[in-house]
């Protein structure tokens, strides 16, 4: 028994001493200061291959090295749960230590402990996505308009739609959603008025599965479109399994179920990393909301699959130039919300502000809140 | 109607694998919390048999391999060297998860082959299918869906009929008094505690094979953890963990079925219902206190030859 008990003992140690070598890789260099580079940390709240959400940052991180070619190098810590704030204070702390001059934060849940990071650390630039804080020398937010490629997610759906029921698997009935929502919705009744978009709620981010059942959900209903608010590619099988088209999110990937596949709102992260260390590089940074858009190539729709007819690609391609160009905003001219109340008045065009402040659907969706 | 109860029962088949896997487990007297963990070992080796052989086989086999290596570790620490079994489960747990997304990775995103798919897809039964209101939704499922109908009623004649079965409820009820009675001990508790684990990697399997055929992280979501609870809920009997599979998958969708046509109720208050019929049905059959609704008597105990 004692053998065995030694042998397993000694089998555990070595395990352990493994998995401790296989973290030196990103370990090395710690302490030392930025000599010729600099070093850009990022916290991620899912694996860089999670197929969606940090997969979409972890693209980004790419671009961002690819583009400095050796003049920048990324660290990252990855599933760092945005709930427990030690967790965060230590990712960032030991990718400083690690010679981090940048840390860049992929969650909402970031932001207290980032903005507490932030003066605690002033040699170091705070960058956090999606929140809300920041201050006047080192701590600084960014999210996109996400509204304008749903706009244009919008249209491909109302256009191929037989039906003219829409279905909409969304994660959580709340702003952000709520935005993407209406502003695919606006997309739609840009081109058939007379279409419908339904949605169905699943309360996580993340289940292949439940998002493939609320899929299935709203397919049974008579929705012959999907479009989604959520990471995984749960609904586009559904879709296919039922004959029916799909828009994804956040990542252009067609391989899951080329058959239901017409495109995807997309990040475009890459562009705003690129972007803001070229400004820490030459000294320029200064904290601001950088809020990105199709003109700034911070989001755009995925280039449309072939199922998609080339009518409805020029109806995209005309609108998007639009977009582009200012004369286009989704958000404007007389927008009712579903239960009569106002939310843009005829002639109006609603501002960052005004959007940020959506808490409901609008005139022709159906969901329920 | 038959769309849902047919989505119902999709839903519910990983859960009846992880299920009857978790029982025979504690019918073994062990209690082995790494079902969640097994289930991910499961997926993403049976993912990966299937993506790299193109052979539907394989990879349900593949599968079974690795949640049945997941619990042989288990089974070696708790059975040979005594673990606590608590401690060990919920350490295969988070072993079963990094492990999934260590494999996975380079996966990501990418779907099973056509034929591993194609021969997942849901085919009727010819005659039964026909039948009304349950006809679809129990006989147009995947292959591996009836392969659970069927481990489901094999394994309750095992545990009613055969000699083995009954050898097996004797040792998870007295170890020490199956030992003296001529039972071999360690040969059931390991052989059932891998062949459990196994069990939990096919249900794995048929998250990442049948139900999404495509490699994501994070895909089995708690649904081991349900599986624990539904092994309570099913009084340890294969035929009502079938049902409470039916149920709770059932369950695990309503919500989203109700939203699509108009009606609002909270899918957390839906997802609530079958935890507290567990613990309804945990109390009640506490208080009736018949012997065949009760935990296996030698649960989370450790066999001691030498102390008997």
């Amino acid at each position: 028994m004692k053998k065995i008990m030694l042998f397993t003992l000694a089998l555990l140690v070595g395990l352990s001493l493994a998995a401790c070598g296989g973290d030196e890789g990103s370990q090395t260099g710690s302490g030392e200061p930025f000599d010729g580079f600099i070093k850009v940390g990022f916290i991620l709240i899912g694996s860089k291959t999670d197929g969606g959400f940090s997969q979409a940052h972890a693209n980004g991180i790419d671009e961002l090295e690819a583009y400095f070619a050796g003049l920048v190098k990324t660290m990252a810590v990855e599933n760092v749960d945005d709930q427990n704030r030690q967790d965060i204070r230590s990712a960032a702390e030991n990718m400083i230590d690690a010679g981090c001059r940048v840390i860049i934060g992929c969650s909402y849940g970031y932001m207290e402990t980032m903005a507490e990071l932030a003066d605690e650390y002033p040699d170091v630039d705070f960058l956090h996505f999606s929140g809300s804080m920041m201050n006047d020398t080192n701590f600084d937010n960014f999210f996109g308009a996400m509204e304008e490629p749903r706009y244009l997610a919008g249209i491909v759906a109302g256009m191929m739609t037989k039906s003219n029921k829409i279905g909409y698997v969304a994660a959580y009935p709340y702003t952000e959603v709520q935005i993407g929502i209406n502003a695919f919705a606006l997309g739609v009744q840009s081109v058939n008025p007379s279409a419908e978009v339904n949605v169905v709620y699943i309360n996580t981010w993340y289940d292949p599965e439940k998002e493939k059942s609320a899929a299935q959900a709203l397919l049974a209903q008579g929705c012959d479109v999907l479009e989604q608010h959520c990471d995984t590619a749960g609904p586009i099988i559904a879709a296919q399994e039922a004959g029916a088209y799909a828009i994804g999110y956040n990542l252009d990937k067609p391989d899951s179920a080329p058959k239901a596949y017409l495109t995807a709102p997309v990040w475009d992260h890459g562009a705003y990393y690129i972007d803001v260390v070229k400004k820490i590089l030459d000294g320029s940074f200064s904290p601001e909301s950088y809020y990105g858009n199709m003109a700034s190539g911070y989001v755009d729709l995925a280039p449309l699959s072939d199922l998609v007819p080339s009518e409805v690609k020029a109806k995209v391609d005309e609108a998007k130039a639009q977009i582009i160009s200012g004369e286009l905003a989704p958000f404007s001219g007389e927008i009712l919300f579903a239960d009569g109340s106002v939310l843009c008045e005829e002639g109006q065009t609603l501002t960052r502000g005004d959007i940020w402040d959506i808490n409901s659907v609008i005139k022709g969706v159906n969901a329920t809140e | 109607m038959e769309n849902f109860l047919a989505a119902a029962v999709a839903a519910a088949m990983p859960l009846l694998f992880a299920t009857l896997g978790e029982l025979i487990t504690e019918k073994a007297g062990n209690l082995n919390l790494g079902v969640e963990g097994m289930m991910y070992m499961g997926a993403v080796i049976g993912f990966k048999a299937g993506f790299e052989t193109g052979s539907p086989l394989l990879a349900v086999l593949g599968a079974f391999a690795a949640g049945a290596f997941g619990a042989a570790i288990y089974a070696f620490l708790t059975v040979a060297l005594r673990a606590n079994q608590v401690v060990t489960g919920l350490t295969l747990t988070i072993f079963g998860t990094g492990f999934a997304y260590f494999v996975g990775k380079g996966m990501s995103g990418l779907p099973a082959p056509q034929v591993v798919r194609d021969f997942f897809m849901p085919v009727s039964v010819p005659g039964l299918s026909g039948l009304p209101l349950v006809g679809k939704p129990l006989f147009q499922q995947s292959v591996l869906t009836y392969f659970g109908y069927v481990l489901t009623v094999a394994l309750a004649a095992y545990l009613k009929k055969a000699k083995a079965g009954l050898n097996l409820k004797a040792v998870g009820e007295n170890a020490a008094a199956a030992d003296a009675s001529g039972i071999n001990v360690m040969f059931y508790k390991y052989a059932h505690i891998i062949a459990g684990g196994g069990l939990c990697g096919v249900g794995g399997g048929f998250m990442s094979l049948v139900a999404i055929p495509v490699w994501q992280e994070g895909l089995i979501a708690g649904r081991g953890w349900i599986a624990v609870a539904l092994v309570i809920f099913a009084s340890w009997q294969p035929v009502k963990a079938l049902l409470g599979a039916f149920l709770f998958g059932g369950l695990s969708i309503l919500g989203f079925w109700l939203q699509s046509v108009g009606i609002n109720i909270s899918q957390y208050l839906v997802e609530m219902i079958p935890y507290i019929a567990t613990i309804l049905i945990v109390v009640v059959s506490t208080r009736k206190n018949r012997k065949e609704d009760m935990a296996p008597a030698d649960i989370g105990n450790a066999y001691f030859r030498e102390e008997r």
